[in-house]
């Protein structure tokens, strides 16, 4: 009797895991196929087509990924006990390792490998990085990169150091920080637009609408008054071939100081107050205290926001290929990489740039993983 | 990634910060010199004015955005002509209302899927024990800072055989792969550290795995999980390349990112314009970021590194 019934539950068991799986999967499918159908809307105006389509999509996306762990677990405890406990670990942490390795792990060794192979018949597995290396313009787009990645983390750093160390004692901190940190929820595209903008040139003469040109020739009138320079032209920010490097680094900058400012702010209220307080009873000066306490007790968290920066200034592309599209000197490797992709449909040369900015990237990530290793996460 | 203050608090930082300084604090305030007053004012107001300028000028009329500056309205609020055109204008001609919910499609999905296989992935690492468990993670973080360029020519060869692009799966799980080993570092982090006695008392009660999971493991970890949502819906709402690359520019799919740059690129001077579509650009990741900034910074401080 109790045999019997065992074996029942077990059938009902395997028969609803089977039954939820089904269901997942045909449901899923169908709506997959519905969504990618541009016919299935046809009927509805422009706008409720668009919005069901969302809602559809939407639903799909959040409901889906659910739906499929869930029948997944169905189908893991319908299996024997011993199999069950066996691959649960799995059922929890392969489908994160599955996408990882299809999206990251796979491609990146595909790329180091296509950039050796994708080369002419005759040529020798280094073709692409000797065209590369001889190429002007990849060359001009590598010193660009170079310059940025000088300018924007040191600068970003050393801006985001002195707010942070200079708000701690102003009234209405946290204000403050909002307005420096609200940069970060803007895109790269945005803040292109909000400076291209802010850079705006017309010709002398004619009133200024750009804020940086209007405030030079305001300014200028001075000098000029005061005769340290001749006269005062408008200066065309954004089309000065090689320069316009630096206002594009300046958009950075405004983008990154609001993060270096929020962790180094966080790192100056853990230094400790009793070395601080001891250094003032000594009288020391705050300035004193700032850069012989401060600065060093902190330095682990300038050396994280400095690397965090550098990486994102390597790998750098919205703002040079919105405002320039990468001409007058300007180009960058990512905006080089993209070019050769869409362009000139050269993968060879594409995944040569792409390996160029991992192996700046490797000396940044040995320093991370070291740091992970000293913290004892992972292995 | 980047761990602040003390390299051994990850989690703490994501869970409630004491201010143990607030009391001194107080008296510091008081000895602000103007000079660093003055100073906070300076940083302050250049970081704000750009962005001011652009929300002004969107509301002046074409012929005055191109004869003078933002400021003169602003100065003379009166006797300058407001008008809402140019949103109505970006928003209908301009194709941004369709750009809009378009970014909507891509980025819920996009930001919910991978919280979703990271918060399983994390606690799968933390909690259960199996082969390879170790050599997994540490891989998933070392992958935290390959940049993403690394991933494009592959992915697209993939893509299009598969005839992935274009379509709202493919960015969804393009945006899934590229954000996952930051949310698995992150809420690894935080559900690692969840007292043990309490899978423990769930277990004698006869809950699986499973449901320990989602009973207990993800209502207690929602600080940890909005701090990285907050992350990812911003990072794919403000994405421009891998839209580019895996989306495209055909007006049924293109995201807000990519319709503004291409009214960039055709109406570069028309500043009434642009300034309008970046504003309808970031009004979302503003107030998100606004209402959230909390739970934002909390996720700064505990990672940020990302490829």
């Amino acid at each position: 009797m109790a045999e019997a019934m065992t074996s029942n539950q077990t059938g009902f068991k395997v028969l609803r895991a089977l039954v939820v799986a089904a269901i997942t999967f045909v449901i899923l499918w169908l709506g997959l196929r519905f969504l990618s159908n541009p016919v299935a809307f046809q009927n509805f105006p422009p706008t409720v087509s668009k919005l069901i389509q969302a809602l559809i999509a939407v639903v799909l996306g959040v409901v889906g990924i659910w739906a499929l762990f869930y029948a997944g677990n169905t189908i893991l405890e319908a299996l024997p006990s011993r199999a069950t406990e066996i691959l649960r670990p799995y059922l929890f942490v392969l489908p994160a390792v599955a996408v990882v390795g299809l999206y990251l792990i796979y491609p990146t060794v595909d790329t180091v490998a296509t950039s050796f192979t994708e080369v002419p018949e005759d040529a020798g597995p280094f073709f692409n990085y000797q065209e590369a290396f001889t190429n002007p313009d990849v060359l001009t787009a590598l010193r660009n990169n170079f310059i940025w990645l000088l300018v924007a983390p040191l600068v970003s750093v050393v801006i985001g150091l002195i707010f942070a160390g200079l708000v701690d004692r102003v009234r209405l901190e946290s204000l403050a920080k909002s307005f420096v940190f609200m940069p970060l929820a803007i895109s790269f595209v945005g803040a292109a637009v909000i400076w291209k903008f802010v850079y705006a040139w017309k010709p002398a003469g004619q009133p200024q609408i750009g804020l940086l040109n209007a405030f030079w020739m305001w300014a200028g009138g001075f000098l000029v008054d005061w005769g340290w320079i001749e006269q005062v032209e408008p200066i065309p920010w954004l089309q000065i071939p090689f320069w316009t490097t630096f206002p594009l680094i300046g958009i950075m900058i405004w983008l990154q100081v609001g993060f270096a400012m929020v962790v180094l702010s966080a790192a100056i209220k853990g230094v400790p107050t009793e070395l601080t307080e001891a250094a003032r009873i000594d009288g020391a000066t705050e300035r004193q205290i700032f850069f012989k306490i401060t600065v060093p007790s902190i330095w682990g968290a300038l050396l994280t926001v400095y690397t965090t920066i550098a990486i994102a200034v390597l790998k750098v592309f919205d703002i040079v290929f919105v405002t320039t599209g990468g001409n007058l000197d300007t180009s960058v490797v990512a905006v080089r990489m993209y070019q050769e992709m869409f362009r000139y449909r050269n993968f060879g040369q594409a995944t040569t740039m792409a390996v160029i900015l991992l192996v700046a990237v490797i000396p940044i990530m040995v320093v991370n993983i070291r740091n992970l290793r000293r913290q004892g996460v992972g292995a | 990634m980047t761990v602040v203050a003390d390299p051994d608090s990850v989690p703490a930082e994501i869970i409630e910060k004491p201010r143990r300084r607030q009391k001194r604090a107080g008296d510091e305030r008081a000895k602000a010199s103007w000079l660093v007053r003055a100073m906070v004012l300076l940083i302050v107001v250049m970081w704000t004015l750009p962005t001011l300028g652009l929300l002004v000028n969107s509301f002046r009329t074409s012929a005055e955005s191109s004869s003078t500056g933002w400021w003169t309205s602003l100065f003379n609020p009166l006797s300058t002509e407001w008008t809402l055109d140019n949103y109505a204008n970006v928003l209908t001609s301009g194709g941004l209302f369709e750009a809009l919910i378009n970014s909507l499609i891509v980025t819920i999905p996009a930001t919910v899927i991978p919280i979703t296989l990271a918060a399983f992935a994390a606690y799968g690492f933390a909690w259960l024990r199996f082969k390879g468990r170790s050599l997994l993670f540490g891989i998933i973080v070392a992958l935290l800072v390959v940049p993403l360029q690394l991933s494009l020519v592959p992915l697209l060869q993939i893509y299009q055989g598969a005839g992935l692009t274009g379509s709202f799966v493919g960015i969804w799980l393009a945006h899934t792969g590229f954000g996952l080993p930051l949310a698995v570092f992150l809420l690894y982090g935080f559900i690692s550290l969840l007292p043990k006695d309490l899978f423990e008392s769930a277990y004698i009660d006869g809950a699986t795995p499973f449901t320990a999971f989602t009973r207990l493991v993800l209502p207690l970890s929602v600080p940890a999980l909005a701090s990285f949502a907050i992350f990812q819906f911003l990072w794919v709402w403000n994405d421009f390349l891998v839209a580019l690359v895996f989306l495209g520019t055909s007006s049924d799919v293109a995201v807000l990112t990519i319709e503004l740059a291409s009214i960039v690129g055709s109406r570069g001077e028309a500043y009434h314009l642009l300034t309008a579509a970046a504003f309808v650009s970031m009004l979302i990741p503003l107030i998100v970021f606004v209402s959230l900034q909390r739970y934002f910074v909390r996720g700064l401080l505990a990672g940020s590194v990302k490829g």
